[in-house]
């Protein structure tokens, strides 16, 4: 028997579960996934749970009910991966692997930053990447007076790198709601040149600062938080005032990979862009948020990515070279407020375009443009995502490759 | 995309004005751009230029904290040598693509 294990059973640990276990003979091939924790969360949810849009209940379920059932569960905490001997320590435990691949995912790491998990966190200072961070997030909300709201990037990359200028979005829509935008200063700092970096972006989506009053202050790369006079720090001592700060701190691979030799400076590991084998040991692959491939870390991502990386496990297996395949597609909603959002679609070389999706001309998705179409589609990807995402299921007419059928480059514009 | 004639050489630049093709590079664009926004390369300036080059060849992502732990400069030092707009500005003038998010 041979045996394949899939560290994390997260977004992309699970599906390659789903997709291997009917591809692999089981009298050839063990399966087993390796997860310390028991919830599985909706992260794209923690985006709405501060705002009261969804409730805690809507963001969790057991991980273990998405895993097939002939494939071995360990809950147990990843000591060290010892590629050389092509074992995996867990507590208590030493794993033996012909194939691993690696969906540990990524997650933030305040401690980067001085002074942020100073007495100010948790108090004026929240992240809401975490499900603690957000709930918390949501109780301080439920009763705040008002004040400065910074949304806050530490540095990239960072997973759904949209989701600062989403968060923004909704509180705008949240104050105006509870009748006390007046009373809040909202401003976007981020450590890139603007809020849109793309230049098809900033063409098209320019208006939606400045039509729900958020003031930007870019290239601020945060040193410190300076928690007697309450402000942001950078490296030349511009100060940015706050009464409240959300912040995205630095985000990181896991430990493990520091550990053992595998990741960077972030923990990261290196990954070829477009077969996902990683670079330094041809039977470790790697997928998802854990990767150091320039595509935007997220949920959708990795589903391309999990179709890939599903073939070219049977391509290795049975001695054949890898696919080139995956082009970095990305296709994300963006929630922008007042019951509307954005939807882009995008790769690696080819910037987000105006058109419909997923059928040409007839949409009925929009993209790079503001629908309330778009919101439902939003919301219905949650049961989208239990049910079929991570079951590994295709998603009808929605390709592993960007299709450019249906899409225009020649961006102008929106007329407000 | 538009053609612009800097240091005497047609390159391609996208519509913010950083090199479409790094290959095109050279010395004289590099100091061209320089001026263009205010600043006077020394050779400190090019040995951070040059690890950019080498770390977009390479493919590797580039951020403030990875060159503050170039062994090259800290990251004080960066800001002061392309103040407003450290990994905008250097990015450019390294003829490498803008550091970019996915909007």
């Amino acid at each position: 028997m041979k045996n394949l294990i899939i560290l994390g059973a997260g977004t992309s640990g699970t599906m390659m579960a789903n997709h291997l276990r009917p591809k692999l003979y089981l009298n050839e091939w063990n399966i087993t996934i390796v997860d310390q924790f028991k919830t599985h969360y909706y992260q794209p949810g923690f985006l709405f749970l501060p705002f009261d849009i969804y409730n805690e209940k809507q963001v969790k379920k057991v991980g273990k009910k998405f895993i097939p059932k002939d494939v071995k569960y360990i809950q147990k905490k990843i000591e060290k991966i010892l590629p050389e001997e092509n074992k995996v320590e867990l507590e208590g435990e030493t794993l033996k692997y012909d194939i691993l691949i690696i969906a540990t995912g990524c997650k933030i790491a305040p401690e980067e930053t001085e002074g942020l998990l100073g007495p100010l966190w948790k108090k004026d200072i929240f992240d809401f990447y975490t499900y603690e961070g957000s709930l918390a997030l949501r109780n301080k909300l439920r009763d705040w007076e008002g004040g400065k709201l910074l949304v806050h990037i530490t540095e990239m990359p960072i997973k759904c790198p949209v989701a600062p200028l989403e968060f923004a979005f909704l509180a705008d829509s949240y104050f105006r709601e509870k009748g006390m935008r007046d009373k809040v200063e909202i401003t976007y700092v981020t450590p890139l040149s603007g809020a849109f970096t793309k230049p098809t972006c900033s063409t098209a989506l320019a208006y939606l600062l400045k039509e729900k009053n958020i003031a930007l202050e870019s290239d601020f790369a945060i040193e410190h938080v300076d928690n007697d006079t309450k402000e942001i720090v950078d490296y030349v001592e511009k100060r940015i005032p706050f009464d409240l700060l959300v912040t995205i701190p630095t985000n990181k691979g896991d430990e493990v990979m520091e550990r053992s030799g595998l990741g960077d400076d972030l923990n990261f590991v290196p990954t070829d862009h477009n077969t996902l084998q990683s670079k330094a040991h041809e039977n470790i692959f790697v997928i998802g948020d854990a990767t150091n491939v320039p595509a935007s870390k997220a949920g959708s991502v990795a589903h391309f990515e999990a179709e890939t990386l599903a073939d070219n496990i049977l391509l290795y297996i049975g001695g054949y070279p890898l696919k080139k395949e995956f082009d970095g597609h990305a296709n994300c909603f963006i929630e922008t407020g007042d019951n509307k959002a954005l939807l882009i679609d995008f790769n690696y070389v080819t910037e987000p375009v105006h058109g419909n999706f997923p059928f040409a001309k007839i949409g009925p998705l929009k993209l790079l443009k503001e629908s309330v179409f778009n919101h439902w589609g939003k919301l219905a990807f949650r049961w989208i995502y239990w049910n079929m995402l991570l079951k590994g299921i295709a998603i009808p007419f929605v390709s592993r490759n960007m299709s450019f059928k249906g899409k225009i480059f020649d961006i102008k514009p929106e007329k407000k | 995309m538009a053609v612009k004639n800097i240091a005497g050489v047609e390159v391609k630049v996208t519509e913010d004005g950083y090199l479409e093709d790094m290959t095109q590079w050279s010395k004289e664009i590099a100091k061209e751009i320089a001026k263009e926004i205010g600043i006077e390369l020394t050779d400190k300036h090019f040995e951070v230029l040059n690890y950019l080059r080498e770390k977009t060849i390479a493919k590797e992502a580039l951020t403030i904290r990875s060159v503050g732990k170039s062994g090259i400069v800290d990251i004080k030092q960066l800001y002061a040598l392309f103040p407003k707009g450290p990994l905008k500005f250097s990015s450019k003038i390294a003829g490498i693509p803008k550091p970019t998010s996915c909007i």
